[in-house]
């Protein structure tokens, strides 16, 4: 006992300069942050970690012979795998697209916002303030209701139909809603602000001593942008593009609101209807699991292939 | 006359951009005028019927308290698990940090179909009755990592020289938390408290798998999408916008105000 105690002097006394009473405090220090982060943790554990764990349990559930609706029980059945993949991967591949194109289109938006707030109105709190607020408050009005607006805005009735139809961009009969067109415009839209608001954290901190340092280089405005500002402010394009296109791969209030149900359906619709309408809560499990799986997976990928400051 | 262009452009297509982020939001208020009868879906005549009884249709007001009680519960609590995760996370060494980082992130990396959907396994597993309680922890869980990711990136721009000096006038580590790091760390956590408030109340696909027979706003304007959304209803989501709008900018008004006055002295 003493004699690990010396040895254990020993060692610090070689490898560490710092006072007993010192180890002691960074100890007691280390154990504060524990108590700290526990019940958060715990809370976690036990509503986002413990769920998905039952959900993928449920996902092998298994229907017995003469069952009620909704009535399983546990099994190992991964041909409910199967079954769901032969059934949606189009669906899958079709949340995909409308995703990544959802996400492009919201950064050539949201990144010229971000540069007018955070570059051109630096200096400018007030200005910069209420913009920043006329992005927040429209969560305050319901994404519902604002989408439901476009439906009404974009229908066949609606004035830019109308328009469309009197220059014939539009045939007579063409229309907007219920196409593929408006989900993906309903899904640009409402999560731009998801997209707009880590490029501008990030373009806030830009120095921009470096863009005149560029154009006394002789560098064009727009060679400056392509080699200076926007490899600088690569974080926030990662961290927005991330936000904006996770939720959009599972969003189905647009597919459903704006789309035609056939040929606009999203997977979110998919495992909604699974679970409520159809009440195949181990199709609809196994769905929602494939989901999270395909995202992870593709998030990874993106952050292995950019996630790196070396990006031109 | 390139040089003209690069100059206009930006402030040209941003703005544009905060005109597209509009359009709906003043549709609404426009239509919050319309005599609509029981569907508002074409212009029938000025009003201000529905302005003067917000309340006129079934459930729009109802809905709207519940929305408003479940996201102040949820933000509180989530501010306050958050906030300690944040500080315990940048502050503390010990074991398990990578795990911890791992849950946090997690959360924010699923789709929130995926999220309702699990919670809504867990609750059938353990036979909870779906409802105000679901509704508040489902919100909680998706709100405490967004809160952490906030709080977080200020606790590390924190000067930690600023703690030592408060430690060396002999500051409680107590007091020290309460009159050094507290306020500092205050902005970010007013921050993240406003997002998660945001998020709750505008959440629709989570409370929707977890919500039973309980109605929140998002959920009433879904639910009556399908036989027409009362004009009510565009009172109310005009009403909340102006109201955030009218807050935040005071606040800013403020802010701004106090940092002039300073910046003369």
């Amino acid at each position: 006992m003493t004699a690990t105690a010396t040895r254990g002097q020993k060692k610090h006394a070689t490898e560490d300069l710092r006072s007993e009473e010192e180890i002691a405090a960074e100890k007691r220090k280390g154990r504060v942050g524990l108590y700290l982060i526990i019940p958060g943790m715990a809370f976690l554990a036990l509503f986002f970690a413990a769920p998905v764990l039952v959900l993928l349990s449920m996902s092998l559930y298994a229907k017995p012979p003469g069952a009620e609706i909704g009535e399983f029980v546990p099994a190992l059945q991964f041909s409910n795998y199967t079954t769901v993949i032969a059934a949606y991967w189009e669906v899958f591949l079709r949340s995909f697209v409308f995703a990544f194109i959802a996400t492009v289109a919201a950064l050539l938006i949201g990144y010229p916002m971000a540069y007018l707030v955070a570059v051109r109105l630096r200096g400018r709190q007030l200005m910069q303030g209420i913009l920043l607020v006329l992005l927040i408050a429209p969560f305050f009005s319901s994404f519902i209701l604002r989408t439901q607006a476009w439906k009404q805005i974009l229908s066949d009735e609606g004035p830019v139909v109308t328009v469309l139809r009197a220059i014939a961009i539009l045939p007579p009969d063409g229309h907007l809603t219920a196409t593929a067109f408006a989900v993906v415009c309903g899904l640009t839209y409402n999560f731009l602000p998801f997209m707009m608001l880590p490029i501008y954290a990030n373009l806030d901190r830009l120095d921009t001593s470096l863009l005149e340092a560029s154009g006394d280089l002789y560098a064009s405005p727009i060679k400056t942008f392509f080699k200076v500002t926007l490899p600088l402010s690569m974080p926030g394009v990662f961290a927005g593009t991330l936000l904006t296109f996770i939720p959009a791969a599972g969003d189905y209030v647009n597919a459903s609101l704006l789309g035609n149900n056939r040929d606009t359906a999203m997977i979110g619709q998919i495992i909604d209807s699974r679970f409520f309408k159809v009440v195949d809560y181990p199709g609809a499990s196994a769905l929602s699991f494939i989901l999270m799986i395909l995202i992870l997976a593709l998030v990874l990928i993106y952050i292995k292939r950019f996630g790196t400051k070396e990006l031109f | 006359m390139r040089q003209k262009l690069g100059r206009w452009f930006i402030p040209v297509a941003g703005g544009l951009a905060f005109v597209y982020l509009l359009v709906p939001i003043a549709y609404i208020f426009v239509f919050s005028f319309n005599d609509a009868g029981r569907t508002n879906l074409e212009w029938r005549g000025f009003t201000l019927d529905n302005w003067q009884n917000p309340c006129g249709a079934p459930n729009v007001c109802q809905s709207l308290v519940n929305s408003l009680q479940i996201g102040l519960v949820a933000t509180v609590v989530a501010t306050v698990l958050g906030t300690c995760v944040a500080i315990g996370l940048v502050r503390y060494k010990f074991k398990f940090r990578n795990t911890a980082d791992l849950l946090i992130i997690l959360p924010l990396a699923t789709p929130e179909v995926v999220l309702g959907a699990s919670l809504l396994a867990q609750f059938l597993n353990l036979g909870w009755e779906l409802g105000f309680s679901t509704i508040v922890i489902s919100h909680i869980m998706f709100c405490m990592s967004f809160v952490v990711v906030t709080v977080r990136a200020r606790v590390s721009s924190l000067d930690p020289r600023l703690e030592e000096a408060a430690n060396d006038l002999y500051a409680s580590p107590f007091m020290t938390f309460w009159k050094v790091t507290f306020p500092l760390l205050l902005p970010g956590i007013v921050a993240a408290a406003l997002l998660s408030f945001a998020m709750s109340f505008d959440d629709f696909i989570i409370t929707n798998f977890n919500s039973g027979n309980f109605t929140t706003f998002p959920k009433f304007i879904y639910v009556s999408a399908t036989r027409g959304i009362p004009a009510q209803a565009n009172v109310i989501g005009s009403a909340m916008f102006i109201l955030a709008l009218v807050v935040v900018i005071t606040s800013q008004v403020i802010a701004y105000r106090r940092r002039k006055a300073l910046a003369s002295r």
